[in-house]
């Protein structure tokens, strides 16, 4: 069931909307521009009409399966449930349509949202204070990365070109590091998956600059020895960072600034419930301690008490500039505040306890079919592997694609690399108990097919509207655009 | 508000199966000290309703773009947007859905990256585009990295009429990759041609410039593209989409990378952000595109899908020798764009790109006509352009704000020899009597 | 599986020398770790290399593995199929699927390098 490309839809004079006639004296184009740079060609964009625009596109939402669909237990991506309020707050024309060049008397409603929203992160993660500047996960630890950067250099110390990474590291931890101009040091994980001491004393010197690491790891595992490890880093004269794509499993419960963190990020797609949109947009603020507050991106929005009016404090001559144009995700801040504010402080706790909950609930559950590799309570999210149908030539790719045929979205597989084949499930808070009981059932008899029937789980899927594609030819011979011809 | 479906019974049930007792016990193996141990200092959480007022409270402290008439853009551009779109975006298997790892249950997104890539190269002439980038700035920071690697050199030249906030981002991102940022002034509101002749060298990694520049100006393309060639310096340049309506593509004066930022197409200003980001490119440079690239294939039995490709560039597989470290791109935002491009069609395109520059020009022969304002360059413009104002700017402006218009953006704060500059900007939904009242309230300052 | 009359390098590259000058390609090891090659980005006739030093690069759909030269030397050849057709190092990775044709300047340094009974000894240890 393929649906046909826009273009391959287009008929010459379809139109999908008009516009008013100009309203102004009209006046040829060369008489405004250098001949020489007006368009000969016009872009061959398609003429479709608006019906059919809204079926070609109805039918692509069609082709998806999101946390609206069903159960969605992404490891690492915390796909939890999207609240609908927050949709349409985000929407308020007080909000959506603001220019972030107007005066600021003019905009004191979002500006306060983003100070509120800087002091309720700062709460939730035990920092001082927030930025909202980065766009994405990957974009706040690039920011904490040049804070990181600027706090050494700041102080003469221009030794530091290291950043310790764990093996189990998401592959955004040592890229950011490289694109930040540092090396990688890798740290082994020992035998329950936490940081091996031994290891990290031996990796660290006054040419560290920072650790980053996640805890719960990317296990899922909470690491008991994390203040040692900080103090390990610190005593080097190091940093340390927390990414923290895993923080729904400790809101309310823990808070990286009081484990020993210096500065962390956070994904308000993940953890604060704002859409991951099919691969974003998404936004990811990053928290200081006060001694790297100066080296926050500029501006911060600063509220002066005496007026009671917000501004916006773009005198910081320790600030590593700016990150991004404006001041950020503003429509995508907008959902986590607004949901910040629906669950308040207790919800917050409500959230992560029940993730774990359901994480241990479904771990031990799944772990009668599957092969556990750290037996011991985990945080939000766990990994088993289908090591028990290794010789019946089953590997987790099949189960995965097997998992779609029963309308259910796969695990993330083959992360952390340190585990082989692994499948890491994060149910999230936002499930019943009945929809982790039909899961179970549901990987149950996947685990019976594998043990009596492999084939029919081997060449999954079956029941998708298409089935497992050609990424060897997708990547030895791209075909990234249409061609008109086609 | 509550999210969580469990009660406590079913809570209760759970843990028994697993061989606890309450909710504590999944925590007893955090260490004590590290425990927050008190309530998080947050508000309680509200009903529904009451969180609706409040947000929407607060949203009515801001004075918005449909109660006044605002002429502001500077990168950021108020043009008509289909209501389609909106119904479309909030289709939640769109929005719900995470990046397309198993593209078996994620055609739609894949398909519709693929339509916005094809879309992007139509509009630049450029022979691959990527799955969107952040924004404009962050996209020409990537572009300034990848030409660094690509040709091994560490100096890039950027033209001063390039948006200052796009340059603040290059030069932060410059400073953590030991890139250095070079600079060249501007002539009669563009690039100085002469100046930039003579900081161009074979030194050079890459020549960046935007188009129409941050000013309004059009600049001179084909110049600045040979220079560039000359010395093998690639040349990248920031394109305002809707222009291109007009304009010609990028591919035709030579560039080898375009980005732009694709807000102008369907997504709402939103105080900056969520924007969204493209990045085009030549076959040449394909594989050192940063971001993710969604490409077509076929399935076992021959019908035609679309994956993510090209994905051994990407951090989750280069890890520390990944040359970006972009993870998620803007893809619902992208997703509005291309649904608005191909609602407005070819000739929508077009009829919108020439109400821009024509109610701009009008805009700028009434508002030239004032006494005390004049027009500070005097080359070809698109939809934005700078007025001098013998009056403060500032004190025009707050009379303007009283009328409920936004003035243009005064330039001072950028460009300190700009005083009582102004930036304005006109597009399409403006109508002849928002501009004519501008004019008049503009006039009628004391 | 691994050819007699080939040298091999810990990162799994064979030699077959010849004279002054030696073929490099990767072993059937290498490749079956990789995967399926998608792309081959090899360097330019007439550069030189030091030993250890990365030549090029071999990326998979899921992989990317950097190329090194265990020998120091000039290129004087480069496998120009594997652009059209980059399966031929899955394929035929001793003949069709060789990579680059090195000139040696320093001949001493081929000691360093393994024979086939030394690398699937070191294959069997890596496990």
């Amino acid at each position: 069931m393929t649906e046909p490309l826009i273009f391959e839809l287009s008929k010459a004079g379809r139109r999908g909307t008009t516009l008013p006639p100009m309203d102004v004296p009209e006046m040829n184009l060369d008489e405004m521009l250098p001949p020489e740079e007006i368009r000969e060609k016009p872009a061959q964009f398609p003429e479709v009409s608006e019906v059919d625009i809204v079926r070609h596109f109805t039918r692509l939402s069609q082709l998806n399966h999101g946390v609206d669909t069903g159960f969605y237990p992404l490891g690492s991506c915390t796909m939890k449930y999207n609240p609908k309020v927050n949709e349409d707050m985000a929407r308020l024309p007080g909000f959506a349509h603001l220019h972030p060049y107007q005066q600021e008397e003019t905009v004191q409603g979002a500006l306060e949202l983003m100070y509120e929203s800087d002091k309720y992160l700062s709460e939730v993660t035990g920092m001082n204070r927030v930025t909202l500047q980065p766009a994405a996960g990957a974009h706040g630890e690039l920011t904490g990365l040049m804070i990181v950067k600027k706090y050494h250099t700041d102080r003469g110390d221009h030794k530091r070109t290291k950043v310790i990474v764990p093996d189990s590291a998401h592959g955004t931890n040592p890229a950011t590091a490289a694109v930040c101009g540092y090396d990688t040091v890798e740290v082994k994980s020992n035998q329950y998956g936490g940081v091996d001491i031994d290891a990290l004393k031996s990796a660290v010197n006054d040419e560290t600059a920072a650790l980053m690491l996640t805890n719960p790891n990317t296990l899922g595992l909470f690491d008991e020895n994390i203040e040692e490890i900080a103090k390990i880093v610190h005593d080097a004269g190091g940093l340390v960072y927390y990414d923290g794509a895993n923080m729904n499993a400790i809101m309310g419960i823990a808070r990286p600034g009081d484990m020993g963190f210096d500065v962390v990020h956070l994904n308000l797609h993940k953890t604060f419930a704002t859409p991951h949109g099919g691969g974003g947009p998404g936004s990811g603020p990053v928290g200081v301690k006060d001694f790297l507050v100066p080296f926050l991106p500029k501006p911060l929005v600063e509220l002066n008490k005496e007026e009671d009016k917000y501004f916006l404090d773009f005198d910081r001559p320790k600030s590593i500039g700016k990150i991004k144009g404006y001041y950020g995700n503003f429509g995508v801040v907008v959902k986590a505040y607004s949901y910040i504010k629906g669950v308040g402080g207790e919800g917050l706790k409500h959230a992560s306890e029940n993730a774990v909950l359901n994480a241990n609930y479904l771990m031990r559950a799944l772990s009668k079919d599957y092969y556990l590799p750290y037996d011991q309570t985990c945080m939000h999210e766990f990994i088993v592997t289908p090591k028990p149908y290794k010789d019946k030539g089953v590997h987790t790719l099949d189960i995965a694609k097997r998992l779609l045929d029963f309308g259910y979205h796969p695990p993330t597989i083959y992360f952390p690399l340190i585990v082989e084949e692994a499948m890491m499930f994060e149910p999230t808070e936002t499930e019943s108990k009945e929809t982790l009981d039909d899961f179970i059932q549901c990987m149950s008899a996947i685990a019976k097919e594998c043990a009596e029937d492999p084939e029919v789980v081997t060449t999954a899927p079956h029941n998708t509207p298409v089935g497992r594609l050609d990424e060897v030819t997708a990547a030895r011979k791209p075909d990234l655009k249409w061609e008109p011809s086609n | 508000m509550n999210y969580v479906p469990n009660t406590d019974k079913d809570r209760q049930e759970m843990l028994t199966a697993i061989g606890m007792s309450s909710m504590d016990d999944l925590f007893a193996h955090i260490p004590d000290n590290v425990k927050l141990g008190r309530a998080l200092n947050l508000p309680h959480g509200l009903s529904e309703l009451e969180l609706s007022r409040h947000v929407q409270n607060l949203s009515k402290k801001n004075s918005n773009l449909e109660e006044f008439s605002s002429f502001l853009g500077a990168g950021s551009y108020e043009h008509f947007i289909p209501s389609l779109v909106n119904h479309m975006l909030l289709r939640s298997e769109f929005y719900t859905a995470y990046t397309p790892y198993q593209p078996e249950i994620s055609q739609g997104t894949l398909q519709a990256i693929y339509e916005f890539q094809s879309l992007i190269c139509e509009l630049t002439g450029m022979e691959v585009a990527n799955a969107s980038m952040y924004d404009v700035a962050t996209a020409l920071a990537e572009s300034a990295s990848l030409a660094g690697g690509q040709t091994r050199k560490n100096k890039i030249v950027v033209s001063s009429t390039v948006h200052p906030e796009y340059r603040q981002v290059m030069q932060t991102y410059a400073e953590a990759q030991g890139l250095e940022i070079i600079e060249v002034g501007y002539s009669g509101g563009v690039t100085d041609l002469a100046e930039l002749a003579e900081k161009v060298s074979t030194d050079i990694a890459a020549v960046v410039i935007q188009q129409p520049n941050f000013f309004g100006c059009i600049e001179q393309v084909e110049k600045i593209g040979e220079i560039a060639k000359q010395n093998k310096a690639l040349y990248v340049t920031a394109v305002d989409p809707v222009s291109l309506g007009v304009l010609r593509p990028p591919a035709a004066y030579g560039a080898d990378i375009v980005v732009g930022d694709a807000q102008s197409f369907g997504n709402p200003i939103s105080f900056g952000g969520p924007h969204v980001g493209f990045f085009a490119t030549t076959k040449k440079l394909m594989r050192k595109m940063p971001g993710r690239i969604v490409g077509a294939t076929v399935d076992d039995n021959g019908r035609r899908g679309f994956v993510l490709t090209l994905q051994a560039r990407e951090q989750h597989i280069r890890r520390e020798k990944a040359t970006s470290n972009i993870c998620s791109n803007q893809a619902l935002a992208a997703l509005a764009a291309t649904i608005t491009m191909v609602t407005l069609g070819k000739e929508g395109l077009k009829e919108m790109a020439t109400q821009c520059i024509n109610k701009a020009h009008y805009t700028y022969e009434q508002l030239t006509r004032i006494k005390g304002v004049t027009g500070k360059f005097n080359g070809p413009f698109f939809q934005e352009f700078v007025v001098e104002s013998e009056k403060d700017i500032e004190t025009v402006n707050k009379g303007l704000l009283k009328e409920k218009i936004f003035g243009g953006f005064p330039l001072e704060k950028y460009y300190p020899e700009l005083k009582n500059s102004s930036l304005l900007c006109v597009t399409e939904v403006k109508t002849k009597q928002q501009l004519d009242d501008l004019v008049n309230a503009w006039e009628g300052l004391a | 599986m691994y050819p007699k009359e080939l040298k091999y390098s810990k990162e799994h590259e064979w030699m077959k020398v010849d004279g002054g000058k030696a073929i490099m390609g990767i072993t059937h090891y290498a490749q079956d770790a990789l995967g399926d090659v998608v792309f081959v980005e090899l360097p330019e006739e007439g550069t030189s290399f030091e030993a250890n030093e990365g030549i090029g690069v071999i990326e998979s759909v899921k992989a990317v593995s950097d190329v090194y030269t265990p020998v120091s030397g000039e290129i004087v050849a480069v496998n120009e199929e594997l652009l059209d057709a980059p399966e031929l190092i899955n394929e035929d990775p001793y003949g069709k699927g060789w990579l680059v044709e090195i000139e040696l300047s320093d001949a001493g340094q081929l000691d360093d390098l393994m024979n086939a009974e030394e690398y699937e000894q070191f294959l069997k240890e890596e496990e």
